[in-house]
């Protein structure tokens, strides 16, 4: 404070005044250092549930995991060598089912939003599509069951994709109308100039601009529902026999995983953590495989 | 729709505000029938979802609505859930559901905000992507991987640390919240894993909010002498006040319909208790756990009436969670 010296001697009223304000910016000053600690804290702390979960499922998931695993069926406990085959190749199933069932439904909703923007419908499918992504997903389980399991009379594939197909169509639905919107509008109307159709404009030249990016769209989906469980929990309901079928009850990774978790038995217990293991690493591929695609169509799209 | 005739006649460059192609490709192509098969497919496509929407709330409400008409309104408020006598009760699954959100939200909106003003205010450049991208992989682990973490790990840690830490060590034990025994599997823990799965989701709306925050608010607030946290404190957070409680709404909505990991970890039991070491139910981990042994018609109902009432109730909180996020949305756009 002495080294702002105003002409003449500072009054008693002014050096007060001086060391107060001194001393304010002092405590503010540390207030901030202080806060920016806890926030960087907050941020160190965040990260750490992903790291531990991330570092059990390696150490307790490598560990029980070998080839048995993806190439034996499930067995009772104490015969070793049990594996998820069928697990793995039924989740895969479920989620072929799902895309067959919510791809076009999706995509072609999608296309309606970006062509007809302020329809009343449009609107309202818009909003709607929103409340079905914020559903709870044992809500949509126990729709699948009402709608195909009970009329039917027995659990299905069917019913697990159509479970899990009511959980992407929202998902893909927005995506392809983002990515649509995209599209430069000369594009278009180069086409139309050209004399091609409405219909051969979408899709030959529309759909096919944004076709990285809804790629990244479905890929992201696909990632959400390969490890989702509770749709599936009175749908595909699980099968420890190999079946291909689609009418009949399917296994998948989660809910094998599910039931060996709650199970009483070490053996199956080490199996959860090797299916954990594999499903998340399987999402994290799709997830990262999705962020390198939007990552090469933005860095294309720009050239154009 | 609009009609390929009357768009006709009007040159292009007289509606500025239809340059989306759309109206320019009205003027310019006649109706092929290939383009009315295209536009009838997609429009069909469209109203799919409007139609799955309420074919889910047909089917969900005509299952649930025998058990509402045999209990009335007493099925939200009685805590008797007995399939043996007959008796269903939602109280205490809608009690778990509300205390186990709010554990997550009290945990993890503070982090999450943390980890938003880091995000968009404090991080360096080059740690902005790798925490981002962490932050985002938490929401990528499904559920019922969290549900193993937490049984094998979270759980045996609570039980032996974190439970008598709390009770005696803090003597909080003198609360009814932290009273009796420590099992593990419990309220509390299902909310501290909760905690962990919506906090991704409350932390990307938040750093959305944050970044869309003007410049010239933040700029402005340091120009008059600001610190850095006071920057934050009384020009940024005020700002995106209401966006980040959308947020955190919208994470409430993701906390109260979770269903694997909160099965696995919250013991499973009909009970109303006010200590958080009690094991409890939620609406869906009821569903998940019952319905496959649902011994009969009206034992299903009743579970299917738990599902509408969780159904209803994720729509209401998410409608005010968009409402809320949209509004700030709107504010930022409007300013200059």
């Amino acid at each position: 404070m002495t080294s702002v010296s105003p002409p003449g001697r500072p009054t008693l009223r002014q050096l007060a005044v001086a060391e107060r304000t001194v001393s304010t910016i002092t405590r503010r000053r540390m207030v901030s250092a202080f806060m920016a600690m806890v926030i960087a804290l907050t941020a160190i702390i965040t990260t750490l549930p992903l790291l531990f979960i991330l570092w059990h499922l390696a150490r307790e998931g490598a560990s029980s995991l070998s080839v048995d695993f993806f190439t034996q069926m499930p067995k009772p406990v104490g015969e070793g060598n049990a594996g998820m085959a069928n697990a793995i190749v039924g989740t895969l199933i479920l989620l072929g089912t799902a895309c067959l069932i919510g791809l076009p439904i999706g995509i072609g909703a999608g296309l309606y939003l970006a062509d007809f923007k302020r329809t009343r419908l449009a609107t309202i499918v818009r909003f709607l599509a929103d409340v079905l992504n914020g559903m709870p997903s044992i809500v949509l389980g126990i729709f699948a069951w009402e709608f195909l399991v009970k009329p039917l009379g027995h659990f299905s594939a069917w019913a697990g994709g159509v479970a899990l197909a009511a959980m992407m169509i929202p998902m893909i639905t927005r995506t392809t109308e983002e990515m649509v919107r995209l599209v430069p509008t000369s594009l278009r109307e180069a086409a139309l100039a050209l004399g091609y159709s409405r219909a051969r404009t979408a899709l030959a030249v529309v759909l096919r601009t944004a076709m990285a990016g809804i790629v990244t769209g479905v890929l992201v989906a696909v990632a959400r529902i390969a490890g989702e469980t509770a749709p599936l929990l009175f749908t595909a309901f699980g099968n420890t026999f190999w079946s291909l079928d689609l009418t009949q009850p399917i296994a998948a990774l989660p809910l094998q995983i599910f039931a060996y978790a709650i199970s009483p038995y070490d053996e199956w217990h080490r199996l959860a953590w090797a299916g954990a293991l594999v499903l998340i690493s399987v999402v994290f591929i799709i997830s990262i495989l999705a962020r390198f695609a939007t990552r090469s169509s933005r860095s294309g799209g720009h050239g154009d | 729709m609009i009609t390929e005739g009357s768009a006709a006649s009007v040159p292009a460059a007289a509606s500025p505000d239809r340059t989306d192609g759309r109206s320019l490709a009205e003027r310019i192509v006649g109706s092929s029938a290939g383009d009315r098969v295209y536009v009838a497919v997609i429009t069909g496509f469209a109203i799919c979802v409007p139609l799955l929407l309420v074919l889910i709330f047909w089917e969900v409400a005509v299952a649930g609505w025998p058990a509402f008409r045999e209990f009335g309104f007493g099925f939200l408020t009685s805590s008797n859930w007995d399939p043996v006598q007959h008796q269903f009760g939602a109280a205490p699954a809608i009690f778990g559901t509300i205390v186990t959100s709010l554990i997550a939200l009290v945990i993890a909106t503070p982090l999450a905000l943390g980890v938003a003003v880091f995000l968009s205010d404090y991080a360096p450049a080059w740690l902005r992507q790798p925490v981002g991208f962490l932050v985002d992989l938490l929401a990528a682990i499904p559920s019922v991987v969290y549900g193993l973490w937490g049984i094998f790990v979270l759980i045996p840690v609570m039980r032996s640390s974190v439970m008598p830490f709390l009770r005696d060590t803090l003597h909080l034990g003198a609360t009814p919240f932290f009273r009796g025994p420590a099992y593990g599997p419990s309220m509390l823990a299902a909310g501290v894993i909760l905690a962990v799965m919506v906090l991704p989701y409350i932390s990307a709306v938040s750093r959305e909010v944050l970044l869309a925050v003007p410049r010239s608010q933040r700029e402005a607030a340091l120009a008059l002498g600001a610190t850095r946290w006071e920057m934050i404190q009384k020009a940024v957070l005020p700002f995106a006040r209401s966006g980040i409680v959308g947020g955190v709404i919208l994470g409430l909505g993701r906390a109260l319909g979770e269903t694997m990991a909160v099965t696995m970890l919250i013991g499973n039991r009909h009970d109303i208790s006010a200590s958080l070491f009690a094991p409890g139910y939620t609406m869906a981990s009821l569903i998940a756990n019952e319905f496959s042994e649902a011994s009969d018609d009206l034992h299903l109902s009743a579970l299917m009436a738990v599902g509408l009432t969780l159904l209803v109730l994720t729509l209401v909180v998410n409608g005010i969670a968009r409402w809320l996020v949209w509004r700030v949305a709107r504010r930022a756009g409007g300013l200059p």
